[in-house]
């Protein structure tokens, strides 16, 4: 089955000392969990399932890396901004 | 004829314990002893299979909110296990290990290891160093999924069902004491020298090991046919129909030697000229004394008592020391059991103890500064041994002695504790012989003072060398510059034998020196009561002291200590006794 067209994405850019590590990823992990559907981190070509730690940890996103955050359904508008919130708030560290 | 294959590939190492085996490897993973095992699952069977890792993944979570509620107020928000939590329902990982069993029909063991394996690759290719170090949070919460699926009775090599011959990097006092070892043929590893904890390991069980190997696990594959030689410290991986053959004879007439020299070793040791000497046991489990009665030791030298603070979460409790203790005395009576006192150190680390995170280990605080410094742990101990002693013949050592006022210290702690005892109306035994190790140079120059509040000193070979040299027996570099024999050694031997004899005092060694044939002649005539060595040795010892007078040996050693290089007493060896010892050796 192909891929929805992203109905909505939102670039940001990570500003938090570490990254994207453990913590930081756990935190959007447990905010993508309840999404109705798929919730993506992209970098460069690379897209990572949000609603997985481990996932966002392979994508290897450094201070300063720029993201894009994509849903798939419309629905899921408040997840993201939460998330976009969360990683231009450096994850309050 | 066809040609001969060129398939058997050749290894050399250091040979660290004798004996011959033939048989299947079993790799170790880098992490440390970690066996699963793999089988199919039935269709039909593959939902109650899935079902099975589903509830070990809620155990490892009930047990990571367990300790995260334990935690003082303070601590309550704890990143690091709330992200495990989250780690444990994280598709990549608990997802995936699903699809995985459902896919391939394996069991959820593998399937897991599987996963995580492929997912420390990933994290290991990164270039950023943090990242790199998160694979070890997966597998964390991994283990902690592992441990529940197959219950920790059986966990990782205690699966193994088949008799193997372990191949590792290293081993640690830790996996080995989480080895089911009567299902080891042998040990080989990269790491390690002589002495290395691995060849005492496997001198203990009576099974060959070859170490220092360097490439033992990349040129061995799990299940490959190998054959370890301990007595020449080579390995055969692949071996041909003519090879085996060849080593099974070997094999076959290294046994019967060790059978025939066995049989004579339940009598006394008696010199030619009718002095006894007594050769005792090192063990380190209670389980040995079996070996030390098939093997003939006339008592326990040293009984190390590290075993039962390893691998657990906490320290135990006097009972557990008591039983252990009281087992060994009561088998052994009326012959001496030397209880020797924690001596922790690097290479035996603690779980439960954290702060000993130390950059020099050997050089920190260990043994009885460790002990000195926790009053309760040692108490614990000392009462446990003081009880024992009431059972039979106790002797108490303490380990790492290096001033006075330790030994002053350790005696007050040991009269502290049989106080106690009494104040709590328990049976015990104060009037024990107590005896220090001679392992650290400042005790040997010191001997003279230490004498004085002491009824022996046993003399610890190997950790004497490694201080006296300034050499590590573990590190391969320079394992080859550790060497009993040199003359810096022999002097503070002869020291300590010196000061025993003017203060009348006994004196022992238990070190892997002992337990070399060629060196007993120096031994006896340097003046030593006892040696003490692992149970196997005492067969071949038994057999060299009776062929040996204590009036020559005494002008041997006399003229042995002239010598200026290792070398020198060694080639010195070779022509006094080289033929005596040469007919006891196996080659």
């Amino acid at each position: 089955m192909a891929e929805k067209e992203p109905k909505k994405s939102r670039e940001t850019t990570i500003i938090n000392e570490l990254g994207l590590h453990a913590r930081s990823a756990a935190q959007i992990a447990g905010i993508a969990k309840s999404s109705i559907a798929n919730v993506w981190i992209q970098k460069d070509a690379e897209k990572a399932d949000a609603s997985s730690i481990i996932d966002i940890l392979t994508l290897a996103c450094a201070k300063g890396t720029k993201i894009t955050i994509i849903i798939e359904d419309l629905a899921d508008i408040k997840l993201l901004n939460a998330i976009v919130d969360l990683v231009d708030s450096g994850f309050e560290e | 004829m066809s040609e001969p294959v060129a398939r058997e590939k050749i290894l050399k190492g250091i040979n660290a314990s004798p004996g011959i085996c033939i048989g299947k490897a079993y790799l170790v993973d880098k992490e440390g002893v970690d066996v699963v095992e793999k089988y199919s699952i039935k269709d039909e069977q593959l939902k109650g299979e899935v079902k099975r890792f589903k509830a070990a993944v809620k155990r490892a979570r009930d047990e990571f909110h367990t300790i995260l509620k334990n935690r003082p107020e303070e601590l309550q928000r704890d990143y690091i296990l709330e992200t495990h939590i989250a780690l444990l329902d994280d598709k990549m990982l608990y997802g995936k290990t699903i699809e995985a069993i459902q896919s391939e029909g394996v069991n959820a063991e593998w399937a897991l290891k599987k996963i995580v394996s492929s997912l420390k690759a990933t994290f290991e290719k990164m270039g950023d160093e943090y990242l790199k170090e998160r694979a070890s949070d997966v597998v964390h919460v991994s283990d902690a999924i592992m441990r529940n699926l197959v219950g920790v009775a059986s966990k990782n090599i205690a699966a193994i069902d088949k008799r193997v011959i372990l191949v590792a990097n290293d081993l640690s006092p830790a996996d080995t004491s989480q080895i089911n070892l009567a299902r080891i043929k042998g040990f080989i590893t990269n790491r390690g020298g002589k002495a290395s904890h691995t060849g005492i390991m496997a001198q203990a069980l009576e099974i060959p090991a070859v170490v220092g190997l360097e490439t033992a696990t990349t040129a061995i594959k799990n299940d490959d046919l190998i054959i370890v030689d301990g007595n020449t410290g080579t390995v055969i991986i692949d071996p041909s129909e003519q090879t085996l053959f060849e080593y099974e004879e070997r094999k076959s007439g290294y046994e019967e030697y060790k059978a025939v020299i066995t049989r004579e070793s339940h009598l006394r040791a008696e010199t030619t000229d009718g002095t006894q000497l007594e050769v005792m046991a090192n063990i380190e489990f209670p389980e040995e004394v079996i070996s030390v009665k098939n093997y003939g030791g006339d008592g326990i030298g040293l009984y190390r008592t590290e075993f039962q603070y390893m691998n657990r979460p906490e320290f135990p409790n006097e009972e557990e020391l008591f039983e252990k203790y009281h087992e060994v005395v009561e088998l052994m009576t009326p012959q001496p059991v030397t209880i020797r006192t924690l001596d922790i150190n690097g290479d035996k680390a603690i779980a439960n103890h954290s702060g000993l995170n130390e950059a020099n280990p050997a050089l920190g605080l260990r043994a009885i500064r460790y002990c000195l410094r926790k009053p309760e742990v040692f108490k614990t101990q000392l009462r446990a041994i003081l009880r024992a002693a009431a059972f039979g013949n106790v002797r108490i050592l303490f380990p790492m002695i290096s001033a006075y006022f330790e030994i002053c210290e350790a005696i007050r702690a040991l009269d502290e504790a049989a106080e106690s005892l009494e104040k709590d109306g328990l049976a015990y035994r104060r009037e024990i012989e107590v005896g220090i190790m001679m392992e650290v140079p400042s005790a040997v120059i010191l001997a003279d003072l230490l004498a004085d509040k002491v009824d022996f000193f046993s003399i610890g070979t190997n950790d004497l060398i490694q201080y006296a040299l300034a050499i590590d027996r573990g590190n391969q570099n320079v394992a080859h510059l550790h060497q009993p024999l040199d003359p810096a050694v022999l002097r503070l031997i002869k020291r300590v034998a010196d000061v025993s004899r003017e203060k009348e005092i006994e004196v022992f060694i238990c070190g892997e020196m002992a337990a070399t044939a060629r060196h007993i002649p120096l031994l006896l005539g340097l003046g030593m009561d006892e040696l003490s060595m692992n149970p196997q040795s005492i067969p071949r010892a038994k057999r060299v002291i009776r062929s040996l007078s204590v009036s020559d040996a005494r002008l041997f050693a006399r003229e042995a200590l002239k010598k200026k290089t290792a070398r020198g007493v060694f080639e010195m060896i070779q022509a006094t006794y080289g033929d005596i010892i040469g007919e006891l050796e196996y080659h």
